[in-house]
């Protein structure tokens, strides 16, 4: 393997963990507060991507430059972020809080099903594509090869993401209510944390990560129906390696799964996705909880 | 408890005759649906299993797809198309499979269950999706079945055996799990869900007991996919070993309820027959009308179907 | 089957550490058949380590516990079982979402199984039907048969927790503070119940308790814990007043008197 081929698996490999990490630190705070695993993740990142290409393709017909269509990101982002995570909490997840973990995570299996199949409806079966905020910012010349600049801004926004989420946590008040009741949920609620407001305000804010991930990655490629079914496990596979609930660990689990499936794409494509499970269940049968499971009071 | 009557038995065997004599009589399209629910229901037995002790798998459809595969490549490889190899062969498979991956997974619970069975399934999804060999994403042809080396004529007498046949399988299934969760053995379903611990002081291994289960659910939806396979008369990783087909499978159990192994024979019925309008009905949507009913399930009907029926008949048996 | 001549159950220089915490230190216990033990200790003097120790629960740092001379250190919980030694627990462990009956009866075919007939029998058969109401009666909860365990006062649910370990027929059995969570007025009459039931049965008993007016009435002998030492083993009108005892333990306070301490 040359220089140029390590350089670029390792370039592959740091922007398709960028996106993996957006998405799955949702899914892995929504898990870590409210002891869901949301199978309806997916389409929070499946709309955030129609969405953006949708708002991108309109505004650029409004006559927008292309350096502005970084705007309509934000949009979709917000927008599917805040409506669609606060209806799916207060009309279905609300009243599944004391039920079973599965059943609950087969409740969301539903609306994956339900939102899949929404979004033809809404948006319809053709392609969209929405390439104008990768023109707009043009490529660059990396030690010798070329790069789209703007898959190179998702590592930064990765890594925006990581500080702002590791600031929230450790800075504020509402972050610091976020780890307690992570920590111990029953204690919270004796201690007097509305629990229902910050799942609710928990599950929005995933929600506009994984639409954050979704809206993001549009622009590279072709927002087609069903291509968000992948995510879903691959998300999964993330949490699991780093360890469900733990925000360190989504970091972990996306550079693992990330730069594992660059080096599978490039130099053994047959198993790209084989590579990503395989390190899966080896984590799992070693390291159970992940690698990086957070700590959960006793219960004996 | 149990003072009322126990219909099971004579219930399933009265299922098997009308089931038969129905198949006869239906039309085409009714008959290939009822057999590929009929398939499914040999594996939503076993999840029913493991529901019970409180495990859920999302990732059965490695059964699934090791039952169907075998069948699939017993056939184009080695020209084997009679049922009486097809089935044991993909019995014996997907229950060693089970019996090996067992030894690790008897050890979780909970999510992490879950998430585990998942990862496997995913390994062989990412290993068919990705060989030419193996059919790659389009799978490939199952032939038609012979029956101890005898084969009809008439391509829809063959179908009428071949479900006549699944029949019988499924009866054999449905009576020995029966009488498997009779038993103290099977009776520890609940028992483990509820207290581990106490099993253990007992004097009985929980892990022990767990991976008796989850063998006879890997040999029920291995055998479940041979039969899907030879319904269908393909193979493919999408719809029988992609994490979605998992999600199905629970989600049938769900609807079918757990109170009897004649639960889901009935409610994958009422499955395909709920997909089969809905596609009909809306194409682009039929999947938000399955989602919409699997809610509707969870929300105001979390015994299933069979909670109805049981209902019905005034009989709460928990057997 | 079992060896009469010698101790029932032995440990021999029992120790256990959580990292800096020492909660065993060199235990040495002898048991002989017929003994009905009281072991007494405040919280954290490593009373339950010592069960959780001696039923295999928790596996010790070092040393050794016979039962019957047979070593069985290193056995997992159900074997200790299998060999004859049961316990019941501080919070009952019952199975929540069934009935007594239920719980009783499940506990009866798995001991059924143990005794080598198959686990595949029906469960509910003839002879363990029997059983399982002739146990209803003796521990006096027949009346609660069909109620859900979920649904059943703290006291039936100790009783049912007992009964439970004592469906495999143990030659030892070990209770886990049977009173606690027990109001004041129900104690006494709770072992009675329990006292006569396991006097019927015929198996050695070792039981922690707080409440040492319980200890001197139902016991023959006492081990007093401290800081994961024994500190007295003696008859219960010896040990109740030896001054150490009076100290760590009981807490200066009267024999009899009841205890501050809380339960967890």
């Amino acid at each position: 393997m040359d220089f140029n081929t390590a350089l670029t698996i390792l370039i592959d490999g740091l922007e398709f963990s960028s996106y993996l990490f957006i998405v799955s630190v949702g899914l892995t705070l929504v898990f870590g507060v409210m002891k869901i695993l949301n199978v309806a993740h997916a389409n929070f990142y499946a709309w955030g991507a129609y969405m953006a290409a949708w708002l991108i393709g309109r505004w650029t017909n409004m006559g927008f430059s292309e350096g502005s269509t970084f705007l309509m990101i934000a949009v979709a982002t917000i927008v599917v972020g805040l409506v669609l995570g606060y209806l799916v909490e207060r009309c279905v997840l609300r009243y599944m809080y004391e039920r079973d973990e599965v059943v609950t995570v087969l409740a969301t299996f539903a609306l994956f099903l339900i939102l899949e199949d929404a979004i033809l409806l809404i948006f319809g079966v053709d392609p969209y594509f929405a390439d104008q905020p990768m023109f707009a910012l043009g490529s660059i010349d990396i030690g010798g090869i070329t790069r789209t600049v703007y898959g190179l801004t998702m590592i930064a926004v990765a890594i925006v993401v990581g500080i702002g989420l590791w600031l929230l946590l450790t800075k504020t008040t509402w972050g610091r209510l976020l780890i307690a009741v992570i920590h111990d949920r029953e204690m919270s609620i004796s201690m007097g944390i509305n629990v229902k407001r910050v799942y609710i305000v928990t599950f929005i804010l995933g929600a506009m990560l994984g639409a954050l991930g979704g809206a993001y990655v549009a622009p590279t490629i072709s927002v087609a129906p069903g291509f968000a079914v992948d995510v879903v496990v691959l998300s999964f596979a993330v949490v699991a390696i780093g360890g469900m609930g733990s925000i360190p660990g989504a970091i972990i689990g996306a550079l693992i799964v990330g730069i594992a499936r660059a080096i599978a794409v490039h130099n053994f494509p047959q198993v790209e996705l084989f590579v990503v499970f395989a390190v899966m269940a080896i984590v799992l049968v070693f390291k159970p909880e992940g690698l990086f499971a957070p700590e959960r009071s006793r219960k004996i | 408890m149990n003072s009322s009557r126990d219909w099971t038995v004579p219930g399933l065997t009265i299922g098997l005759i009308a089931a038969i004599i129905l198949g006869m009589l239906v039309p085409d399209w009714v008959l290939s649906v009822i057999t590929i629910s009929f398939a499914r229901a040999l594996a939503v037995i076993g999840l029913l299993v493991l529901w019970r002790a409180g495990l859920v798998s999302f990732g059965h459809a490695l059964y699934y797809g090791l039952g169907a595969y075998t069948v699939a490549l017993l056939g184009k490889y080695w020209g084997v198309h009679d049922v009486m190899l097809l089935i044991p062969a993909a019995l014996i498979v997907s229950t060693v499979c089970g019996f090996l991956l067992g030894f690790i997974l008897r050890k979780y619970r909970e999510i992490f269950f879950a998430m585990l069975s998942l990862a496997f399934s995913m390994i062989l999804y990412g290993i068919l999706v990705k060989t030419e060999s193996l059919g790659s994403t389009d799978g490939f042809n199952v032939g038609a079945p012979t029956f101890f080396g005898f084969k009809f004529e008439d391509v829809q007498d063959n179908k009428i055996a071949f479900f006549s046949f699944l029949c019988v399988l499924g009866y054999i299934a449905a009576l020995l799990v029966h009488y498997y969760l009779r038993s103290t053995l099977g009776h520890l379903t609940t028992a483990i869900r509820d207290n581990e611990i106490r099993v253990e002081y007992l004097g009985y291994s929980v892990a022990k007991a767990i991976h008796i289960k989850y063998t006879m659910s890997a040999a029920l939806a291995g055998v479940a996919g041979a039969c899907l396979a030879l319904t269908l008369s393909q193979v493919d990783p999408d719809s029988m070993v992609n994490w979605t087909a998992s999600g199905e499978l629970v989600f049938v159990t769900i609807l079918s309820g757990t109170g009897n192994v004649a639960a889901p024979f009935i409610g994958s019925m009422i499955f395909d027959l709920l997909r089969t309008y809905a596609f009909e009905w809306a194409p682009h949507a039929w999947q938000l009308i399955v989602g919409a009913f699997l809610l509707l399930i969870i929300f105001f009907l979390p015994g299933g179907v069979w909670s109805v029926i049981a209902r019905i008949f005034g009989a709460r048996r928990k057997l | 089957m079992s060896d009469q001549s010698g101790p029932l159950l032995e440990t021999r220089d029992l120790n256990k550490t959580f990292g800096a915490v020492t909660a065993a230190d060199n235990i040495n216990v002898t048991v002989v058949p017929g003994e009905i033990v009281g072991i007494i200790g405040a919280n954290g003097a490593g009373k339950t380590t010592f069960v959780n120790m001696v039923t295999g629960y928790l596996k010790p740092t070092s040393g050794t516990v016979f039962l019957r001379g047979q070593n069985i250190t290193a056995l997992a919980p159900r074997q200790i079982t299998k060999l004859g030694m049961s316990r019941s627990f501080q919070v009952p462990q019952v199975f929540l979402t069934q009935t007594a009956f239920e719980n009783l009866l499940e506990a009866a075919g798995i001991a059924d199984a143990m005794n080598g007939i198959s686990a595949l029998k029906p469960l509910h058969r003839k002879p363990l039907l029997d059983k399982v109401d002739a146990i209803l009666k003796r521990y006096r909860i027949d009346e609660y048969r069909d109620q859900e365990t979920s649904t059943l006062p703290q006291g039936i649910r100790k009783l049912l927790d007992i009964a439970m370990a004592m469906v495999s027929d143990p030659d030892v059995l070990l209770l886990d503070e049977p009173t606690s969570g027990i109001s004041v007025e129900e104690k006494f009459s709770l072992m009675d119940v329990v006292m006569e039931a396991l006097q019927e049965e015929d198996v050695t008993v070792l039981f922690i308790e707080h409440d040492m007016e319980i200890v001197e009435r139902y016991t023959t002998r006492v081990l007093a814990f401290y800081e994961g030492r024994i500190i007295a083993d003696a008859p219960p009108e010896i040990a109740l007043n030896d001054p150490e005892v009076r100290e760590f333990v009981i807490g200066d306070h009267k024999v009899g008197q009841h205890q501050a301490h809380g339960d967890r």
